[in-house]
């Protein structure tokens, strides 16, 4: 939250990018964690107060910039920060992966969202894909901590893209289960398949998968055979990620539902992936010409 | 100051035809977002105010729904004396160049002109902007900076900073007391900032216009998201303020209920105008934002802000926006000038056209199904009900719909307050001076009525503001 002359605030321009402002959310922490995925850390004391594992914020990372949905991997109430990650895909994400500790953003909004429900549970899977482990974390906490019993599977393309893995071990899991694409990794393959034996052995009675649609889909798919609920962390496009725009919706269970508010965790079951899918790449074009551009201008000439 | 008396009663008023608003030419402006309507100069003012007969009984005043003392600012333009009338309208108003852009005086004051009744009433509304533009032109120092209050040591925080947000704020700090305005994006304004356009209103004057609020002392926090970041409770409680005013608009856009409204291409007038507006997607790259930008547009419904939608459509560069309404322009609840702009900017009308289905290919909108309908019997609403001509669909070729269909209540602030009285359709229930079932709180606009104009939720912000002055002072 910020304070200021409402004037600076309507009158920025990507020109005047954050210079002179005193209200902005300070970086404290970075860490590079693959090629292109990355660690964050921001003081934002009012948002870490409320936030809850399955919970996300709105950021933005200067004046002209876009407003983006990013899920918690971590915060502190007592010190006042909260953590996510990101992997560089576009303009603004690129534009975050240059700032440093130090740096400041100047918008962080939140906490948004209903957390997701992670007690009373008995024996769950909680599936994290890719960057999607950043979101699984808190939620395996969460989880663990309110007494389940809880399996994580961590997948990723290769090796490098495993994140968080130190973390989920300090974690009092039932078991950590490590898969990737290429086998450089745990297991060869992809989540589904150890996600299949758990509902085989009947020793899962639910499971939560986040990570990209793609996952997500041929994760409820998986568990629908076993009757075997799977709630599900969307990630659609989001403006204002309060309601207001209509931008994030998802048909689920042949209803129209707002991610922002109704989610962003639904019962995967009844989630219409191909549509969500659809309406995640509409920009893709338009971001890619936007972070061209950026290129251009930046250093880093990626 | 707050000059009553009117022009001398002995100067014989104009009878000359309403002074017309200069405006860019149609062709010129619908290829950009400057502003449409110029404004008058200051020899148009003189002459259209010289127009008013300075009624020994106004009507205007009672047709205001602030009461602005229209006689008095009026009579002021006559005398040349800017400055007072400037005072004399912040005396009810704090954001005359706003109102002066948006308000529909043609339903209100200029209504109640005596000078109406023979179809050409004074132009108070452009007369208002005159003025406000005016203030706005000075430097900050130089502008009319409405008296504030003795502290009253009691602080109030204010949910929202759009129309009723800010006049409830603005006349809080008069009566002393500490304003801290809570707004959720990161800019402020409200509907002024995302949903109406530059073209209609620039985001500068919005800008202005808040920025001598502040001067008066009212602190505004972005990024602040009540329900979220702070409960009701907790501002009444650890946050220290006595009272809240809810002026949080009615966010959550509606759409059609028909097949095909998620394909990619299907926008809220909401997230249309949010792009453009508040994100600036019309400035892309260069601002960060995409919006997509169709070549054929249909905009579903018949309010301001589908003209607001097509309008900008059509500055983004597509060839052909269809107006797609299921009753006649008779009916249509959008200001006429508002429809007469967008006529000349080529925006097509479909009227008796009602959207049964949004088709597609590849996820994306390639047309719209569409029947024609017919006018019935008058419904509840006093309008003739449109009814489907059986047999009569047909599609409209298009790559782009934007549904602007009006907006429910948001509930995210109601489920974080379960205290709240709500009504069934999820509005705050609030009486006249807008107090609520819950002590200290009190709501105002659109949370409380359902969608309605700027200038309706400035006025239950500023009786939300008397009456919770009322109450503080009560309460000690």
């Amino acid at each position: 939250m910020r304070s200021g002359n409402a004037a600076s605030i309507l009158f920025g321009t990507p020109e005047n990018f954050s210079e002179g402002r005193l209200d902005m959310f300070p970086i404290v922490h970075k860490r590079q964690l693959s090629e292109a995925v990355f660690e964050m850390g921001v003081e934002a004391p009012a948002v870490a107060r409320k936030a809850k594992a399955g919970q996300f914020f709105m950021l933005r990372v200067a004046e002209g910039g876009e407003r983006i949905p990013l899920t918690f991997s971590d915060w502190s109430a007592e010190e006042g920060w909260i953590r996510f990650i990101f992997m560089r895909v576009g303009k603004t994400t690129h534009q975050l992966s240059h700032l440093e500790a130090g740096d400041a953003l100047a918008d962080v909004v939140g906490p948004l969202g209903v957390p997701t429900h992670t007690e009373g549970l008995g024996r769950v899977a909680v599936v994290g894909g890719g960057v999607g482990a950043a979101v699984a974390y808190p939620v395996a906490r969460a989880m663990a901590e309110s007494g389940a019993q809880v399996t994580v599977i961590l997948g990723a393309r290769n090796a490098d893209l495993i994140i968080l893995e130190d973390e989920f071990r300090a974690l009092p899991l039932r078991e950590l289960i490590v898969v990737t694409d290429d086998g450089s990794a745990g297991e060869k393959g992809l989540v589904t398949a150890p996600l299949k034996r758990l509902c085989e052995a009947g020793e899962i009675d639910a499971s939560m998968a986040m990570g990209p649609a793609i996952m997500m889909k041929f994760c409820a798919a998986t568990t629908r055979e076993f009757d075997v609920p799977c709630t599900v962390s969307l990630n659609p496009i989001m403006v204002d990620g309060t309601g207001m725009c209509g931008a994030c919706r998802v048909t689920v269970g042949g209803e129209t539902k707002f991610g922002c508010v109704d989610g962003p965790d639904f019962d995967g079951h009844a989630v219409d992936f191909e549509e969500l899918m659809s309406r995640q790449r509409v920009y893709t074009d338009l971001e890619r010409e936007s972070d061209a551009e950026y290129s251009k201008e930046c250093s880093c000439h990626l | 100051m707050s000059p009553v008396e009117g022009a001398s009663p002995r100067r014989k008023p104009s009878r000359a035809p309403r002074t017309p608003m200069p405006e860019r030419d149609p062709v010129a402006r619908a290829q950009d977002f400057s502003e449409v309507s110029l404004g008058y100069s200051e020899e148009q003012a003189r002459a259209e105010a010289d127009r008013c007969l300075q009624c020994a009984k106004p009507t205007c005043i009672d047709g205001c729904p602030v009461n602005i003392d229209i006689k008095s600012f009026i009579g002021r333009i006559i005398e040349g004396e800017y400055a007072q009338g400037v005072a004399v309208i912040k005396e009810r108003n704090a954001l005359p160049a706003v109102c002066g852009r948006v308000c529909p005086q043609e339903e209100q004051c200029e209504a109640s002109c005596v000078l109406a009744r023979k179809g050409e009433p004074v132009a108070i509304g452009r007369l208002e902007r005159f003025l406000g533009d005016l203030d706005l032109a000075c430097d900050l120092e130089e502008r009319c900076r409405p008296a504030v209050g003795e502290d009253s040591g009691f602080r109030v925080a204010v949910v929202g900073s759009g129309p009723a947000g800010l006049a409830c704020a603005g006349e809080l700090r008069r009566y002393g007391h500490a304003v801290t305005v809570f707004e959720s994006l990161h800019a402020p304004g409200g509907v002024l900032s995302y949903g109406i356009p530059e073209f209609r209103l620039p985001k500068s004057i919005v800008a202005s216009e808040i920025e001598m609020l502040t001067v008066m002392g009212v602190t505004i926090q972005t990024d602040a998201v009540i329900g979220a970041t702070y409960t009701l409770d907790e501002l009444l409680t650890e946050q220290g303020f006595d009272a809240v005013f809810i002026g949080n608009g009615a966010g959550l856009p509606l759409f059609l209920g028909i097949p095909g409204e998620n394909l990619n291409g299907v926008y809220s007038a909401n997230e249309f105008l949010t792009r453009v507006n508040l994100m600036r997607a019309y400035e892309f790259p260069r601002a960060d934002t995409p919006v997509w930008r169709g070549r054929k547009v249909a905009v579903v419904g018949g309010g301001n802000v589908a003209m607001d939608a097509a309008r900008t459509a059509k500055r983004l560069g597509a060839e052909e926006v269809f107006l797609v309404y299921r009753r006649t322009e008779a009916e249509m609840p959008a200001r006429r000038e508002e429809v007469h702009h967008a006529r000349e900017e080529g925006i097509e009308f479909m009227m008796l056209c009602s959207p049964q289905e949004i088709v597609g290919h590849d996820g994306w909108v390639t047309g719209m199904v569409a029947t024609r309908m017919e006018l019935g019997e008058p419904d509840e609403s006093g309008r003739r009900a449109p009814v489907c001509v059986v047999g009569s669909e047909f599609t409209i070729d298009c790559d782009t719909v934007i549904v602007a269909l009006g907006t429910r209540a948001n509930p995210l602030l109601a489920k974080a307050t379960p205290d709240l009285e709500l009504t069934r359709r999820g509005y705050i229930v609030a009486d006249e001076d807008g107090a609520t079932s819950k002590p200290g709180v009190f709501a105002g606009g659109d949370i409380v009525t359902g969608s309605a104009t700027v200038i309706l939720a400035m006025g239950a912000g500023k009786r939300a503001a008397r009456a919770i002055d009322r109450w503080l002072r009560d309460r000690e």
